[in-house]
């Protein structure tokens, strides 16, 4: 299993907590940690419970439902948005006929906004997973997630 | 490889041709004929930038160079340096200038008129590869300070430097230091706080991708000062290529002996690990991010006790930012004289700037403290696109205010931003034109501030949204006048109760724009703005490109014939006004 392999590469401390939850997420193809996943993690470290639900409930990456295959971050800081001249989640939105914090029906994309990712020389800038794709235009954008639709 | 000498030959492309034989080899050679390996490892590295009076070798800790290294001259090297401890005066670089030999590389005043401090070697040496930071003069500081210094001395230096924190809060450097060096205790740390959550600041995620080492170095010394053997770096996730040249950097610098155990055989052990941020703005606030690398939720806690008394897993901690990181080497190679003669009275050193927004030069600027923000927007920024006319710049993120035209010429501290009701913050400037909405901007921010408050105290959990929710109310007009009344109320309250630093300085992106621009809350509050675009219809030729790239779709018309907003639908975003070739779209 996915997650005892993860969980065997770090200490049974709380220390590892987050190390854990962001790898573990990141590896797990639906993105998102499940009840089940919840209690393991904990009985691992050795706390409770609800001590792993306040940590999940508190960072934004960390998510408690199933998201898509790939999870396209529009980024939210105050440079995109003054410099943009386009809409980019509008853009997207409508490429894909989702909203934001919502998952394509086939699973394959989900939509969300990012806190800053510090790349404002090159604003208006997204990330698709491990990706970032910058001075976004509707053109480009189009053409990104066509790749996505055809290659991933 | 802990080795008394470390021997940096040069392996960058003029030296390489200028003797075809192999000095690296060569040296390898004579030392383990003469049995001296363990005293000794040698090292390639990139180009030293004195090309002309190449093949040239460093010797470290003694931070000297020989020039024109000729094989014949090894044997004489070996023996002479590295097995007594004479220095081969014949083969030592000389000073252009005094035509004396030299034997630090300290001598050198070639720093004096450079005002990139932190991103001294950004893009200009290959991250990826150590050697290239050690040519740059890369780990001598750590050299020198674990060579020549005691602790109290290095916090000394610092103090006297008079370096200030650089994430924000402008907290001197040294006394930090002191005050954890102080501390009982063997264990303790040094964090470095690389969770740049500003949105608009990048300076932090440069560093750490075009000069990772400088970092790595600083924290070691930091660890020398205090007395700490363990580092962390805290990075936020959204940063993976800082991530990855962080971990290719930590690998070689331990493969260099400059990490881990007994470093410069000096009975020094330290050595870093990473932590990741997990998307938590209120994070960066250095007792939130000590509850977060425990596993815990990032929530701040009450000062006193500071991380300096009881910080990670309760012991006393150094938290400093990476910029001020970026600094140190450069303090200690280069003395704190050096860099206190940089800038003003109560700011010294300079200070990196992101430069975001209207402006046509995008990117850092790293500039002395004491410029003025006029200088930096039109001297180094080249002045705003398309000509517009220059509004206000955002200074210092989310926790920052604006500074409007007025106040261009104030040369830029930690002091004389504050007085003009913004702060230095992390150095984002977002530079705003005559098109931007200010009250739009506060709400964004208080959007932002209201969203990443972790909701521990209630003055700002409740306060922020309460005010987000007055500014939504002014700008889709449902507003009254009483409303800027208790917007300002609410703002001062925060302000005086709210637990942390964030908390305290997130009304300022309100309080500054009503003080310099409480007309455009006025006009809200009176309704009197339009907030919707329209169509002149004279001047429409019916070309179909604001319908077009409207995203809302609220532009009806057909070819050639005047176009119409629904101005219910719109949203205001200029789209259209931007597309449109022939100036038929009234702005709000």
């Amino acid at each position: 299993m996915l997650l005892d392999m993860i969980l065997n590469k770090y200490p049974a401390q709380e220390d590892s907590l987050i190390e854990i939850l962001l790898e573990f997420q990141d590896a797990k193809s639906s993105h998102f940690i499940s009840e089940a996943e919840v209690k393991q993690i904990a009985s691992y470290l050795q706390i409770s419970e609800a001590k792993v639900c306040s940590v999940i409930s508190f960072y934004t990456f960390f998510r408690t439902e199933q998201k898509g295959q790939h999870i396209i971050q529009v980024c939210r800081g105050v440079p995109c948005h003054v410099t943009a001249d386009i809409n980019i989640v509008k853009i997207i939105e409508k490429e894909l006929g989702i909203k934001v914090d919502e998952t394509t029906e086939n699973k394959k994309f989900t939509l969300e906004y990012t806190s800053c990712l510090g790349l404002c020389d090159k604003a208006p800038v997204m990330r698709i997973d491990d990706k970032i794709y910058t001075n976004l235009t509707e053109n480009k954008i189009k053409a990104i997630l066509a790749e996505y639709r055809v290659y991933n | 490889m802990n080795s008394k000498y470390t021997l940096l030959v040069c392996d960058g492309a003029s030296c390489k041709t200028t003797h075809k034989a192999n000095l690296a080899a060569g040296f390898k050679k004579v030392i383990a004929e003469k049995k001296l390996g363990e005293f000794v490892s040698v090292v390639k590295t990139g180009c030293f930038g004195i090309c002309g009076q190449g093949p040239i070798v460093k010797v470290l800790p003694d931070d000297l160079l020989y020039v024109s290294v000729k094989q014949t001259d090894i044997e004489e090297i070996v023996e002479e340096h590295i097995k007594n401890g004479n220095v081969v005066k014949r083969l030592l670089y000389t000073d252009p200038f005094t035509q004396e030999p030299v034997e630090k590389q300290k001598g050198k005043k070639i720093y004096q008129k450079q005002f990139r401090i932190a991103l001294r070697n950004c893009g200009l040496i290959n991250p990826e590869d150590i050697t290239e930071y050690i040519a740059v003069r890369g780990y001598e500081a750590l050299a020198s300070v674990l060579a020549d210094k005691t602790p109290i001395e290095v916090v000394e230096l610092m103090k006297k430097s008079k370096l200030r924190g650089r994430g924000g809060g402008g907290f001197p450097t040294g006394l930090k230091w002191e005050f954890t060096a102080k501390q009982p205790g063997n264990e303790k740390y040094v964090i470095c706080n690389a969770d740049e959550g500003d949105p608009g600041a990048f300076m932090d995620r440069s560093v750490l991708e075009g000069d990772p080492h400088s970092v790595l170095e600083a924290m070691a010394i930091a660890g020398y000062a205090i007395g700490a053997s363990q580092g962390y770096i805290y990075v936020r996730a959204e940063y993976p290529l800082a991530i990855h040249r962080l971990n290719i950097a930590m690998e070689q610098a331990r493969e260099y002996g400059f990490l881990g155990k007994n470093i410069f055989s000096s009975g020094f052990d330290f050595d870093i690990d990473i932590r990741l941020g997990a998307g938590a703005f209120v994070c960066g606030e250095e007792t939130a991010l000590i509850h977060s690398m425990e596993g815990q939720r990032g929530e701040p806690t009450k000062k006193p006790p500071f991380p300096s008394v009881s910080g990670f897993r309760k012991k006393p901690t150094s938290v400093n930012n990476v910029e001020t990181f970026a600094n140190i080497p450069a303090i200690v190679l280069n003395g704190a004289d050096w860099f206190a003669s940089i800038g003003t009275e109560n700011s010294k050193g300079t200070k990196v700037f992101a430069l975001a927004g209207k402006i046509n030069n995008i990117g850092l600027v790293e500039v002395p403290m004491g410029t003025t923000l006029r200088e930096i927007i039109y001297d180094i920024g080249g002045g705003m696109v398309n000509n517009k006319e220059f509004k206000a710049v955002q200074s210092g993120g989310p926790s920052g205010g604006v500074i409007p035209k007025e106040h261009l010429d104030t040369p830029i501290d930690y002091e004389s931003l504050k007085q003009i009701g913004s702060m230095m913050g992390s150095g984002g400037l977002i530079v705003l034109d005559e098109d931007d909405d200010i009250v739009q901007l506060a709400k964004f921010y208080l959007d932002f501030t209201q969203d990443e408050s972790c909701g521990k105290c209630t003055p700002c959990r409740i306060g922020t949204k309460r005010m987000y929710e007055i500014l939504d109310r002014l700008t889709k007009l449902e507003g009254s006048p009483d409303d800027l009344d208790i917007l300002e109320d609410l703002a001062v309250n925060i302000k005086n109760s709210a637990l942390c630093g964030l908390g305290q300085s997130a009304p300022n992106p309100v309080l500054s724009t009503m003080e310099y621009f409480k007309d455009e809350y006025e006009a809200y509050a009176y309704r009197k703005v339009k907030h919707t675009y329209s169509i002149i219809t004279d001047k429409c030729i019916g070309c179909t490109k604001c319908a077009r790239v409207c995203p809302v779709e609220c532009i009806s018309g057909s070819v050639k014939v005047p176009h119409v907003i629904d101005e219910s639908l719109c949203i205001a975003c200029g789209a259209c006004y931007t597309a449109c070739p022939v100036n038929a779209i009234e702005k709000p």
